[in-house]
């Protein structure tokens, strides 16, 4: 359950102060399926880098699973981050010189889970995402679908309340893109709240709520038809 | 992340760039293993010294004329000075006990020749016990006759190279040879023996004193050689030989006697001294090697800045990034370390074979030092690339920026 209140995030931008969050306040439900859109510098990224936290709030609250995380010092964001919040990224983000296994078991190493726990966890994450027979490779013999598969698996693999997905089809041709949606939507389903940035009007309509951002405020809120 | 997931990850990382790492190794391990080589070299230099005096025995007192400060320097000549003379030998040998051999020795350079041939040589004025004094052998012939001291026999002991070079294959016993304007009969040929205390002993002639002193008009000697019976009784000699001197030269202590004990600790303090500077001079290229890994390990944070913010995102905390990062530069080090002290011990080891004489061995001081030394630079110049790598942006940093 996320809930945002009030929400501001100002940057200092030499003596110009931007304005890239305004009064945003948002319910996400446990289990929700939300696009944020809007043109670029509308401040959706910023918005999800506040919902991950990674960046801060100027003002205004943040809550997360009943917990006020957004004033939160960064070693306490870290291990926010680390239990609950799982990334996807539009670029992958996989370690080149780490196997595809070794890349979904990262987060656990860096959580100091034991090592037997992290071969079922990784065997089970790999398989979700039905690429079991590629553990050993590295991320320059996968594809892209296939490396975007690993970082879905490596987002899951720490079991976090929610998945946000930062134009996680942007990199990709249209048929892998839509396997990885529908990969996405299989885990929400499953019961994973799901965030997803994109520019696609395709992707996002697929989604149970969009989220339109316009200069830092919230345009429309609520369902796509 | 426990030790061994962050020395997988760090070995990982420093794998990925094998070319980098090994560079960078290298040079750390050419900081340590100078370091190892050249401290091993001074203290072998320290041991050659040592082991030149001790040929000589322990148990060896060395007269010169003049008042020192018995640093075991370069005597500094100071006051009147009386010759010392025969006399001064014989009433040595005659009134302190404990001397088991004496040999006065006079030194002086002149023109030898033999038939045609000429050579510019040291001569060295002195007794027959100077032959176990100074521990040497007669290869063929015989040494000087023991006779009187002031009768000058014109005979003479040459050295192999004077030998070799005067008369070539002929035989040189019972052969006349020129001596500056005097002639002498050669007696006998030392046994090859080389370098020993800075003087070649092979190319030298040995005649009587009383001929040398002579044939240079010197009034004094240069050295007496004592030998005392036993190690423990030197100081007491000593003094024995300084009192005896100074009633001979009318109550004035204007000799100075030197024991080998003095002589070889001057000795190793300046060479001590010497392993220090070398180890001072191998310290600077360890703390290049350390700036090197610096360098490294900035390129690799700048490098790897997107996986940096990727780490943050997976929920890595500052500290946890700062730790990977340092890890990394210690083991760079530590291996070159490692490194670097097997080739220290290696070039030690094939030192001391190419020249037997010279016991390279690496002082364990020098070697634990460079140890901590390479761990300490790795930690130290790694310290300031991992806080980069720590304090990034997780956001710039995953849009590699």
């Amino acid at each position: 359950m996320i809930e945002l209140r009030d929400l501001t995030r100002h940057f200092q931008v030499g003596d110009q102060t931007v304005r890239a969050l305004q009064d945003v306040s948002l319910t996400i439900t446990d289990g929700d399926y939300l696009a944020l859109m809007g043109p670029s510098g509308s401040g959706k990224s910023t918005l999800l880098h506040i919902l991950g936290c990674l960046d801060r709030p100027t003002s205004g609250s943040y809550m997360l699973d009943g917990r006020e995380v957004g004033s939160l010092p960064e070693s306490d964001l870290a291990a926010v981050r680390s239990h609950k919040i799982g990334f996807v990224f539009q670029f992958f983000h996989l370690v080149p010189r780490l196997t595809a296994a070794e890349n979904v078991e990262l987060p656990m190493v860096l959580a100091g889970v034991r090592p037997a726990e992290r071969r079922t966890r990784v065997t089970r994450a790999l398989s979700a995402v039905g690429l079991t027979d590629r553990a050993a490779h590295r991320p320059d013999q996968l594809s892209g679908g296939q490396r975007q598969r690993v970082a879905i698996a490596r987002a899951t693999v720490m079991g976090p309340s929610i998945l946000l997905a930062d134009e996680p089809t942007g990199n990709l041709d249209r048929a892998s893109g839509s396997e990885i949606i529908e990969l996405l939507e299989r885990m929400n389903r499953e019961g994973l709240t799901l965030v997803v940035v994109t520019h696609d009007p395709e992707v996002g309509g697929r989604a149970r709520h969009i989220l339109k951002l316009v200069d830092g405020r919230i345009a429309t809120d609520g369902r796509p038809r | 992340m426990s030790a061994l997931d962050l020395l997988g990850f760090a070995w990982r990382a420093l794998r990925g760039h094998r070319l980098r790492s090994s560079l960078t190794l290298l040079g750390m391990s050419i900081g340590v293993g100078a370091v190892v080589l050249l401290t091993a070299l001074g203290e072998g230099a320290r041991g050659y010294v040592t082991n030149e005096f001790l040929a000589l025995g322990s148990n060896l007192l060395i007269v010169l004329p003049g008042r020192t400060e018995t640093t075991g320097n370069a005597p500094i000549i100071g006051g009147t000075v009386r010759p010392m003379t025969l006399e001064d030998c014989e009433a040595i040998r005659r009134r302190v006990g404990r001397v088991r051999r004496l040999a006065p020795l006079s030194v002086g350079s002149a023109r030898v020749g033999y038939g045609e041939k000429r050579r510019e040589v040291t001569v060295l004025g002195s007794t027959p016990e100077l032959l176990p004094v100074r521990h040497l052998e007669i290869g063929i012939g015989r040494f000087l006759p023991d006779v009187d001291l002031d009768r000058g026999a014109p005979v003479a002991v040459i050295g192999r190279t004077v030998q070799s070079e005067l008369f070539g294959s002929e035989n040189p016993l019972g052969q006349p040879i020129r001596i500056g304007d005097w002639r002498f009969r050669v007696v006998g040929v030392l046994a090859a023996k080389g370098q020993s205390l800075g003087l070649n002993m092979d190319d030298v002639v040995i005649v009587p004193v009383t001929s040398s002193m002579r044939l240079f008009n010197q009034p004094s000697l240069f050295r007496i050689l004592i030998e005392v019976g036993a190690h423990a009784e030197i100081d007491q000699a000593r003094r024995e030989v300084l009192n005896v001197l100074k009633e001979r030269h009318e109550g004035e202590e204007d000799v100075t006697v030197l024991t080998q004990d003095a002589v070889l600790g001057a000795f190793n303090r300046i060479l001590g001294a010497l392993t220090l500077a070398l180890a001072g001079i191998a310290a600077i290229s360890l703390s290049v090697a350390g700036i090197g890994i610096m360098n490294v390990m900035l390129v690799s944070v700048s490098e790897r800045t997107p996986e940096v913010g990727l780490l943050k995102a997976l929920g890595a905390p500052p500290r946890q990034i700062l730790r990977v990062f340092l890890v990394e530069a210690v083991m760079l080090s530590a291996a070159g370390g490692l490194l670097g002290l097997l080739i220290g011990y290696l070039g030690a080891s094939i030192l001391s074979r190419l020249f037997p004489a010279l016991p390279a061995h690496p002082p364990i001081w020098a070697v634990l030092g460079a140890c901590v030394l390479s761990l300490g630079a790795g930690g130290l110049f790694g310290v300031l690339p991992a806080r980069r790598a720590a304090r990034l942006d997780p956001i710039l940093a995953l849009a590699g920026r």
